[in-house]
């Protein structure tokens, strides 16, 4: 009964992973980069919460609404101003710039936040403390499954965003074949503008959510990133769902390391990743995202 | 060495050295005596930190030569800078004497880049980037787990206690040199070699490479034990220089971003660059640290601004302007017009002058 209880606050654990990274894998299938900031632009998204919630005393939840949309222009603007022009100069730039704005983004909010860790959890309320108990040693965590639900309604919406809408198709075209995308007139650089925006607006959603789940600081960032990029790998490059379903892995693994001991929780997830990558299925991985 | 043909339109000539490059040359030897002798005319304090200096030339031209050469970015680097101290503190642990430790760390981080790179090198561009990172995060944490080699709260090096502490900072500068200056020696011979130019042919289009027959994986693989085994001894070095280390600092990615600035800041695809690179890193620290925040800020703006503006760095635009190149690792073509050959349109190269 234990072992469930530890899968399920896997599980759980794995959602906002997979949250963190559907803005990565968004990013990576659209333009082929991966945003180095991306850890910390959550952590971004965290603070602005925290400060809205704060300041107009407010539910976080209730904050994330407003927050939400100056994401999305936050994210239209950076493409515009860092990483479309990144872009330009060839597939590595992004990686300099990308990883320059990242430590100028920690370094930031260290300077105006102070390095003190804080939560959210608090002033979410009754949901973050709440649970399911389904037995002595088995509890389901309201925030837990909203977590999961809020993933799942998010990248199913990207999914249905991607297939099924016009704007969808334009991102999939650009994805594939920028060059012929625009012959038939697609402006690639709205494209890639619009993608970074729903990335960076995702990446807030997720870092709000970790917020409210445990604690976060300026340095929280590189960590968030590195999970979220193995979620991505975990779960194959090119699909939302097995975004999902990396996530869930990773955050399972964390969980039965750390009820090992706690000092194998983030262990047990990098060597789940490592033995994916060293698996043949790394290799077909490999060879799959370096197709353009 | 000098490769010309003349043709109706003039004399092209093809040659790597000019007669700068080759005072430069020259001068290297120069420079190198001279810096050996600073233990005998500075401080113990200013030998410490040009070994410091050294160190940070070291680091900036192996990220460079997998960057810049080999357009493989990586943000681990720092495993093998831990690896390279941790291996060091082991031997010496086992009673190894410090300095043949310290060289024998180095091949250790070497040998660790065979495994890693089977992982590792399958990625590319931001992938291998964030893949080299989970890599240094594992080591970092298992090493923390070690309580012989003092888990997460650090551990000295005692090893090197037997020496009065100016003596020992003279050898550990001595030997960082002796370090630096073989080290770049073979990234010069490798990048003038045939391999300098495959693997610039992988970086800018790694299927177009293989294509015409370069071995793509057996490059890479090269280059990155080289600069594995180049940051083994940088890690071991820095470990003889400070004399104790940490885990979360020595498998830090703070090593990258300073290797990031440097390369990006000196020139990224140019020898020289590094070293220039190097520093000014070297003057910005020593000027700004207590800036704290703002100094990192500052250090972050600036390599987001080269990328962007100047992505070949200080000398890149120098050697662009000024037509200089001090260690040429390329070839240079000259085309002297007045030359014209009347007898043959379209004559054979003359053999190399």
């Amino acid at each position: 009964m234990i072992w469930a209880s530890v899968i399920i606050q896997g599980v759980l654990l794995g959602a906002v992973y997979a949250l963190f990274a559907c803005g990565l894998s968004l990013m990576f299938g659209v333009m082929r980069i991966i945003n180095l900031a991306h850890g910390d632009i959550a952590v971004v998204g965290a603070y602005l919460v925290w400060i809205v919630a704060t300041r107009a005393h407010v539910s976080p939840f209730l904050a994330l609404v407003a927050v939400l949309p100056v994401m999305l222009i936050a994210g239209y603007v950076l493409h515009v101003a860092l990483i479309g022009k990144s872009l330009r100069g060839g597939q590595l730039v992004p990686l300099l710039t990308t990883f320059g704005l990242a430590i100028v983004i920690q370094n930031s909010l260290q300077q105006i936040f102070s390095p003190d860790v804080r939560s959210l959890g608090a002033a979410a309320g009754w949901i973050t403390t709440s649970s399911w108990r389904l037995s002595e040693a088995l509890a389901i965590s309201w925030f837990g499954v909203l977590v999961l639900v809020v993933a799942v309604v998010v990248l199913g919406g990207l999914d249905l965003f991607l297939r099924k809408t016009g704007l969808g198709r334009e991102m999939r075209a650009t994805a594939q074949d920028p060059d012929a995308a625009e012959l038939v007139g697609v402006d690639a650089r709205a494209v890639y503008a619009r993608a970074t925006a729903i990335a960076v607006a995702t990446a807030a959603l997720a870092g709000a959510f970790l917020a409210m789940r445990s604690t976060f600081e300026p340095a929280s960032g590189p960590t968030q990133l590195i999970f979220a990029f193995e979620a991505v790998v975990i779960g194959g490059f090119g699909s939302l769902w097995g975004t999902l379903l990396g996530g869930i892995v990773l955050g399972v693994a964390q969980t039965i390391g750390g009820h090992i001991d706690p000092q194998y929780s983030i262990l047990a997830g990098h060597l789940v990743f490592l033995v994916v990558l060293a698996s043949p299925r790394g290799r077909t991985l490999a060879a799959r995202s370096a197709r353009r | 060495m000098t490769t010309t043909i003349e043709t109706a339109r003039g004399r092209y000539a093809v040659h790597r050295w000019s007669r700068l490059s080759q005072v430069a040359m020259a001068s290297v030897a120069l420079i190198v005596i001279a810096l050996a002798l600073v233990p005998y005319l500075l401080s113990t304090y200013a030998t410490e930190q040009l070994t410091e200096l050294f160190i940070l030339a070291i680091l900036a031209a192996m990220w460079n030569a997998l960057a810049g050469y080999g357009g493989l970015i990586s943000i681990g680097q720092q495993a093998f800078i831990g690896v390279g101290a941790y291996a060091t503190i082991f031997l010496t642990q086992r009673g190894v004497p410090p300095y043949l430790a310290i060289a024998l760390a180095a091949v250790v981080a070497g040998i660790l880049a065979l495994p890693v790179s089977l992982l590792v090198l399958r990625l590319r561009g931001g992938q291998f980037a964030i893949g080299t990172w989970v890599v240094a995060e594992v080591l970092g944490l298992l090493i923390a787990l070690d309580h012989d080699l003092g888990g997460g709260t650090g551990i000295s090096l005692t090893g090197l206690n037997i020496y009065p502490p100016a003596d020992r900072q003279a050898y550990t500068y001595w030997f960082t040199l002796g370090v630096g200056v073989v080290l770049l020696g073979l990234v010069f011979v490798l990048l003038r070699s045939p391999n300098g130019a495959a693997l610039q042919a992988i970086r800018d289009d790694e299927e177009a490479a293989a294509s015409l027959g370069v071995r793509v994986e057996a490059k890479k693989l090269m280059l990155f034990v080289l600069a594995s085994f180049g940051c083994g001894a940088a890690g071991a070095l820095t470990l003889a220089n400070t004399l104790f280390i940490q885990p979360q600092s020595i498998f830090g990615v703070s090593w990258t971003a300073y290797m990031i600035f440097m390369v990006l800041v000196g020139g990224l695809g140019t020898f020289e660059g590094p070293l220039i690179g190097a520093v000014a890193f070297f003057a910005i620290q020593h000027w700004f640290a207590d800036l704290g925040a703002w100094y990192l800020i500052g250090l972050g703006a600036t390599a987001i601004g080269f990328a962007l503006a100047l992505p070949r760095g200080l000398w890149g635009w120098v050697e662009h302007r000024l037509h200089l190149r001090l260690f040429p690792v390329g070839y240079r073509l000259e085309h002297d017009a007045s030359a014209v050959c009347q007898a043959t349109p379209a004559a054979d190269p003359a053999p190399p002058a």
